[in-house]
C-alpha cells in the first residue's frame, strides 16, 4: 500500500482555500494537510466555518477559490465518474445522523452496498448486521426505524452506514454533540477502535474536549476564517493565542487535559464531568 | 447646562425587583440624567443592585444593536431590487434543474436497467390510483355544473340537445385535464415538495450525495415518470366522470335521454377533442413534478422552510399548469385543432 511506504502521506491537502457567502467571508487562504492514518480534529467557535470546510471536503459545496485534494484527487472540476469513485472511498457521519427515515436502520446500512456492489441480498443483510455490531448496536436495532432510536444509537447507526463500504477516510460531524457523558465516552472509544482496526484516517468536527484529548492526534483551530494553529493537543495547549487558549482554560478545559494526559478513561468519568459543570444558581 | 438639579432616590424600600422592573428603572434613570438631573440611587439591596448593573450593561448593548438594525433597513427601491434578483436567481436555478432532470431522464431511458422501478410503481399508486376517488367525484360535479349552467341558455333557444356539445367538448378539451392537474398539484406536488424538503432539512439528501447516490435518480425521476404516466390516465377517468355528470343533468334538466345523449356525443365530439385534452396531461404532469421536486430540493434551514417551499410548489405548479393551458389554447387555435 502507498500509505505504508509513506506513513505521513497527505490524505487531504487544502491549499489557499477561500469561501464567501455573498459579502460574508467564511474562509480566507486556508491551508491544511491531513496525514494518512491520523485522527484530525477541526475546532473553532460557531460560525467559524468548520462545517462549511467539511462540506467542501465531501463535495457538498464548492469553494470560491483554492484547491482541495482528497485521496489524491483534485475536487475542482471533478467529473461525475471520478466523484462517484471517490465517494465510495469515504464515509460521512452527519451531525443529526442523516439516516433515511423511510428505511429501517438495516436497510440504511445496506443501501450503499445494494447501490454500488453486486453482492447478494442475504450477504448484504449479514454485512449490515455486522457493521451494526461493530459500532456496538444490537442486531435487533437493524429492524427499527431511525425515529425509534435514541440520540446515541442514532449516531452509532449513522456511523455504521458510513462504514458500509469500508472507507479509507471517515468524516465525523460532531460525533458526540447532544449525547450524555456516558454515551459520549462510548463514542470516543469507538472512534479509537475504528482507527486501530481499519487504519482509517478520520477527520472530525467537535467541541468535545474529552474527545479532543483522548482521540485526536492533531487539531486545527479555525477562527476569523483562517487556520489559527495546527498541532497536537499538547502543542496547542502551549500556544499563547486567544482563539486557541479558550480550549484550554476554564474548569472543563483543564479537567479534560488532565484526563487526556492520564491514559485511558475511567468508569468514573461521567461523575468527574458532572463535577466540573458549573452548578446552577437556584 | 443651565439648571442642574440634584436628587437622591432611596431604594431601601424595594422588596422585589425583576428584570422588567430593573429595565424600566434603568430607562428612567437614563432619561433623568439625560435631562441634566444629578440623580443618585442608593439603598438598594445588593442582589437588586447587581441585577440593575446587568440590565444597564444589556441596555447599552441594546441601543447599539437597534442602531445597527436601523442602518440595515432598506429603501423601497432596494427591496424591489432584491425581490427581482431573488426571482431571477430562482428562475435560473429552475432552468438548471429542468436541464439536469432532462439529462438524468435521458440517461435513465438509455439504460432502463438503472431506472428505479419500485419507486415508480409506488408513486403510480400514490399519485395515480389513490387519486381516483377525488378526481372522479370532482369532475363528475364539474360535469353537472357545466350542464346545469348551460341548461337555461339552451332551453331559451330550444337547443336542448346541444348540451351534449357543451359538456362533451368543454370537459374533454379543457375541464377534465385542468381539474385533474390542479387536484394532483395539490395532492402530489405538495407531497413531493414536503417529502424532499424534509429530507433536505434532516441531512438525508446530503447523506445520499456523500454515499454516491444521486438524489435526482432516486427522488426526482421516479416521481416524474410516474406522474407523466398517471396524469393522462387520470384525465381519461375524469373525462368519463365529467361526461357522466353532464348526462345525468341533461336528462334531469333538459329531458335529453341517455341514448339520445350518447348518439349525439358520438357525432358532436370528435377524437381530436379527446386527444387534445389527454395530450396536455403529460405536460401538466411534468410541470407539477418538476416544480414540486425543485422547491423541495431548495429547502434550507428548518421546519418552517418546508412549509414555505410546499406552499410555493403548489402555487407555482398551478400557475404553470394554467399558463401552459393558455399557451396550448393559442397553439391549438393557430393549428385549427
Amino acid at each position: 500500500m502507498a500509505s505504508d511506504a509513506h506513513p505521513a502521506a497527505a490524505v487531504i491537502e487544502i491549499d489557499k482555500l477561500c469561501t464567501r457567502f455573498g459579502d460574508h467571508v467564511v474562509h480566507t487562504d486556508i491551508d491544511l494537510q491531513v496525514r494518512s492514518g491520523e485522527v484530525f480534529a477541526l475546532i473553532g467557535g460557531s460560525g467559524s466555518g468548520k462545517s462549511t470546510l467539511l462540506r467542501e471536503m465531501v463535495l457538498l459545496q464548492r469553494p470560491d477559490s483554492g484547491s482541495i485534494r482528497v485521496l489524491g484527487v483534485d475536487l475542482h472540476q471533478i467529473g461525475d465518474d471520478d466523484a462517484l469513485a471517490l465517494r465510495r472511498r469515504w464515509g460521512v457521519m452527519f451531525q443529526h445522523g442523516g439516516l433515511f427515515g423511510a428505511l429501517t436502520v438495516g436497510e440504511n446500512i445496506g443501501w450503499p452496498l445494494r447501490e454500488h456492489t453486486r453482492l447478494s441480498e442475504t450477504l448484504i443483510d449479514e454485512l449490515a448486521a455486522a457493521k451494526l455490531e461493530l459500532t456496538g448496536l444490537a442486531p435487533e436495532v437493524g429492524a427499527q426505524y431511525p425515529s425509534q432510536l435514541s440520540g446515541g444509537m442514532l449516531k452509532r447507526a449513522s456511523l455504521s452506514r458510513a462504514l458500509a463500504l469500508d472507507p479509507e477516510l471517515l468524516f465525523l460531524d460532531e460525533p458526540t454533540a447532544g449525547l450524555d457523558p456516558v454515551s459520549a465516552a462510548g463514542v470516543d472509544e469507538l472512534v479509537r477502535k475504528l482507527r486501530d482496526l481499519f487504519g482509517l484516517t478520520i477527520v472530525m468536527i467537535t467541541h468535545d474536549l474529552d474527545l479532543l484529548w483522548q482521540v485526536a492526534d492533531r487539531a486545527a483551530v479555525l477562527a476569523e476564517g483562517r487556520v489559527q494553529a495546527v498541532g497536537t493537543m499538547t502543542e496547542l495547549s502551549r500556544l499563547d493565542h486567544a482563539a486557541v487558549r479558550q480550549y484550554f482554560e476554564g474548569a472543563r478545559g483543564r479537567s479534560a487535559q488532565l484526563q487526556g494526559q492520564a491514559p485511558a478513561r475511567a468508569q468514573a468519568h461521567s461523575d468527574e464531568r458532572r463535577e466540573v459543570w458549573p452548578s446552577k444558581p437556584r | 447646562m443651565a439648571a442642574t438639579a440634584s436628587a437622591r432616590a432611596d431604594g431601601a424600600g424595594v422588596e422585589a425587583l425583576d428584570t422588567a422592573g430593573a429595565w424600566v428603572l434603568q430607562k428612567l434613570l437614563l432619561r433623568l440624567r439625560g435631562e441634566g438631573t444629578e440623580l443618585t440611587l442608593g439603598g438598594l439591596r445588593p442582589e437588586f443592585a447587581r441585577l440593575l448593573d446587568v440590565v444597564t450593561k444589556q441596555a447599552a448593548l441594546h441601543s447599539s444593536l437597534s442602531a445597527s438594525a436601523a442602518r440595515r433597513s432598506q429603501s423601497t427601491l432596494a427591496r424591489i431590487g432584491c425581490a427581482v434578483q431573488a426571482a431571477l436567481e430562482q428562475a435560473l436555478a429552475m432552468l438548471a434543474f429542468v436541464g439536469e432532470s432532462a439529462a438524468a431522464l435521458a440517461g435513465s431511458l438509455a439504460h432502463p436497467s438503472r431506472l428505479r422501478w419500485r419507486p415508480v410503481l409506488f408513486n403510480l399508486r400514490s399519485a395515480g390510483f389513490d387519486a381516483l376517488p377525488i378526481v372522479g367525484l370532482l369532475s363528475f360535479l364539474l360535469g353537472i355544473v357545466v350542464a346545469y349552467q348551460g341548461a337555461d341558455q339552451l332551453r331559451q333557444y330550444g337547443a336542448n340537445i346541444f348540451v351534449v356539445d357543451l359538456v362533451g367538448v368543454s370537459m374533454l378539451r379543457e375541464f377534465a385535464p385542468l381539474i385533474t392537474a390542479i387536484i394532483v398539484a395539490g395532492r402530489s406536488g405538495s407531497a413531493y415538495a414536503a417529502q424532499i424538503g424534509t429530507m433536505a432539512v434532516t441531512e438525508e439528501i446530503d447523506a445520499m450525495r456523500t454515499l454516491g447516490i444521486a438524489p435526482l435518480e432516486v427522488l426526482v425521476l421516479p416521481k416524474l415518470i410516474a406522474l407523466v404516466l398517471a396524469l393522462p390516465l387520470l384525465t381519461v377517468f375524469a373525462d368519463g366522470a365529467g361526461v357522466l355528470g353532464g348526462m345525468l343533468m341533461a336528462r334531469a334538466q333538459l329531458g335529453v335521454g341517455y341514448a339520445e345523449f350518447a348518439d349525439r356525443f358520438a357525432k358532436a365530439v370528435g377524437v381530436p377533442a379527446y386527444l387534445v385534452g389527454v395530450g396536455k396531461a403529460p405536460v401538466f404532469a411534468a410541470i407539477i413534478a418538476v416544480v414540486g421536486c425543485f422547491q423541495g430540493l431548495r429547502t434550507r434551514g428548518g421546519a418552517d422552510s418546508v412549509g414555505r417551499q410546499t406552499t410555493r410548489s403548489v402555487v407555482q405548479s398551478i400557475f404553470g399548469v394554467i399558463v401552459a393551458d393558455a399557451l396550448f389554447s393559442v397553439a391549438f387555435s393557430a393549428l385549427d385543432l
